[in-house]
């Protein structure tokens, strides 16, 4: 089932063009991550996606326009906009009986599960916990609901590595099973790489790849090589290159795995260096065709 | 989706199906009323601390009078009206300034404060509809505040009594200052009616614009809402010289044609069942007026809440 179909979404802030015509499809049972750099539109997406943002194009999540019919589609949707922002005056047995109260797919008891986990108390005031403990409660009221889509926006922004770790590890663990779908953003890509089925790129306003992490995983190697062999693995035509302790490391696409392993040892690139390496081909590219379309 | 690993998986898909698909608007105004009352304690915190504090000074003042009753060459200059019926109606007064008070700061901030601390997108993936939401909160000033003045002044007003009856036991008022007390039962009623009237329905029209500038403006609430109206009675005396809006202004804060829509306004406020006029209060087209403004800026409240983001 598809539980996102957008086509040539677009949404502009006055002359600046935040989305320029995303085509999106996303089907249930998927973990898709979302790079992109700051003010790329990803956050103006999933604020599209959430009905939170007027937008033009189609846009259809759950078979629902979220922009007309939010109330409804928060039923099935749950999201995460940003780190801390439950409200600070907030008790955190307050926060459990005001969800109780107005979700119907919100399960007390689990939620009151996760939190044992924790080291918060009932009685605490939101403002008492530490940033690192205000995200571990949205995400315990966030997984108590039964919900169909769940979207992360920088969920994790300004905690540190336990936090995320743990965050992380609780959603796939405790949460995702494979009906349930999953749009994650964040800028510590290293924390989602193992978790995605899908990616992502995003930069201005326009998808730049996107593919399964199967996927990935058999089109993008990277070789480490020795300087006397990096002029026969450039002749490969690498999509980047770049310089560790005297060594070049290039990233490939669609490149033959045995050729290349004749070159140095092969890996799979983190998404980070695959994100340089596109987006970085990308603003290197689009200045000089601007100046070739000029002339 | 039916492969081998996924069977597991089938069952909350099917509970998924079964379970409510949305919950009462009902239950949903419960909540989110709820909600306000728990950020917003000064709704009956400030009022039952004015409250206490009149308390004190009424029974400093009646140990006074204890002393002036011994002492019959001053007890003949005083006024029975005074000493039996206008602390009652003062406590009234004060309790329903302050609520008065606490309605403006609350209306400025409801839409403003949640925007500002961004929690607002913590309210909006909850499936609440931007309508009940704004209805919530503006429940508290139409509502819940009048109540609450209501129950918070009767019970005043009893204890007022208990301390009178104890203070001034023993010593021996005379009848026609004891007999100057209006009875329980009239002041209540006219009590509800002035709040009904008056502090909800005739101020609806201003805690709806204060609504709109709080869903509204980026920064300074209050300047927002107070400069404009401010500006046009300005603008409109320096034009053309005279002062319809402002006198407009006037009218709706001091609760309208004085004795007739809205009776026992100010310290004046008469005892008589017979002085309420609610068929004519009904008739004002003030009154109605008013409550399509507060409609109209409800609308635009609300549309105002689906479109602006966090600040």
């Amino acid at each position: 089932m598809t539980v996102i179909e957008s086509r040539g979404l677009r949404k502009t802030y006055g002359t600046t063009v935040a989305l320029d015509g995303l085509d999106l499809r996303v089907e249930e049972g998927r973990i898709l991550g979302l790079i992109g750099s700051n003010g790329a539109g990803k956050s103006t997406a999933l604020n599209a996606i959430l009905g939170l943002t007027p937008y033009d194009g189609e846009l259809k999540v759950l078979g629902r326009n979220p922009w007309t019919d939010r109330d409804a589609l928060m039923n099935d949707v749950c999201f995460i906009a940003d780190v801390a922002i439950l409200p600070r005056w907030m008790k955190v047995s307050q926060a459990l009986d005001y969800v109780a109260g107005v979700h119907p797919r919100f399960d007390r008891a689990k939620a009151e599960g996760f939190l044992a986990r924790t080291s918060i108390q009932r009685t605490s005031k939101v403002r008492e916990l530490s940033k690192g403990m205000v995200a571990q409660l949205h995400l315990a009221l966030i997984m108590a609901i039964d919900a169909r889509l769940l979207v992360l926006d920088e969920p994790t922004l300004g905690l540190d590595i336990l936090y995320r770790k743990q965050f992380f590890d609780s959603l796939l663990n405790d949460y995702f099973d494979h009906t349930r779908t999953i749009i994650v953003t964040t800028h510590q890509v290293e924390d989602v790489q193992d978790i995605l089925t899908d990616l992502m790129f995003v930069n201005r306003g326009r998808i730049v790849l996107s593919c399964s992490m199967e996927e990935f995983e058999s089109r993008y190697q990277e070789v480490m090589v020795t300087p006397e062999k990096v002029a026969a693995a450039r002749a490969l035509k690498p999509i980047s290159e770049r310089e560790i302790f005297g060594r070049s490391i290039l990233l490939f696409d669609h490149a033959d795995r045995q050729q290349l392993s004749a070159l140095g040892e092969v890996r799979t690139p983190s998404i980070s260096d695959l994100f340089v390496a596109v987006i970085g081909n990308q603003a290197s590219q689009s200045p000089s065709q601007s100046q070739g379309a000029a002339r | 989706m039916n492969t081998p690993s996924n069977v597991m998986s089938d069952l909350p898909m099917e509970s998924r199906v079964a379970s409510p698909v949305s919950i009462p608007v009902v239950q949903q105004l419960y909540w989110s009323v709820r909600c306000e009352l728990w950020e917003n304690r000064s709704i009956y915190i400030a009022p039952l601390a004015v409250a206490a504090l009149f308390i004190v000074g009424f029974t400093v003042a009646m140990v006074q009078l204890r002393r002036i009753v011994a002492d019959p060459s001053r007890l003949e200059s005083m006024h029975p009206h005074q000493v039996m019926q206008m602390p009652y109606n003062f406590a009234a007064l004060v309790l329903m300034g302050t609520t008065f008070l606490v309605a403006i700061f609350y209306c400025l901030d409801a839409l403003y404060g949640e925007r500002r601390d961004r929690s607002i997108l913590f309210w909006k993936s909850l499936p609440i509809s931007d309508l009940t939401t704004v209805l919530s909160k503006f429940s508290i000033p139409m509502l819940v505040l009048p109540l609450v003045t209501f129950v918070i002044t009767i019970a005043t007003q009893i204890v007022m009594m208990l301390i009178q009856n104890v203070v001034l036991f023993g010593s021996t008022l005379p009848e026609d200052i004891v007999g100057h007390r209006a009875p329980f039962f009239v002041t209540s009623i006219m009590l509800l009616y002035h709040l009904v009237a008056l502090h909800s329905l005739w101020y609806a029209p201003i805690f709806a614009w204060l609504m709109l500038v709080s869903s509204w403006a980026r920064r300074a609430p209050f300047l927002w809402a107070v400069l404009p109206p401010f500006a046009i009675g300005v603008l409109e005396k320096v034009a053309f010289g005279t002062t319809y809006f402002a006198e407009l202004m006037r009218n709706r804060i001091s609760g309208g044609h004085e004795g007739s829509s809205s009776p026992g306004m100010g310290m004046g406020m008469t005892m008589d069942l017979s002085a309420l006029h609610p068929m004519h209060f009904l008739a004002d087209p003030g009154l109605w007026g008013g409550l399509v403004f507060a409609a109209i800026c409800l609308a635009a409240s609300i549309q105002m809440r689906r479109t602006r983001g966090p600040l």
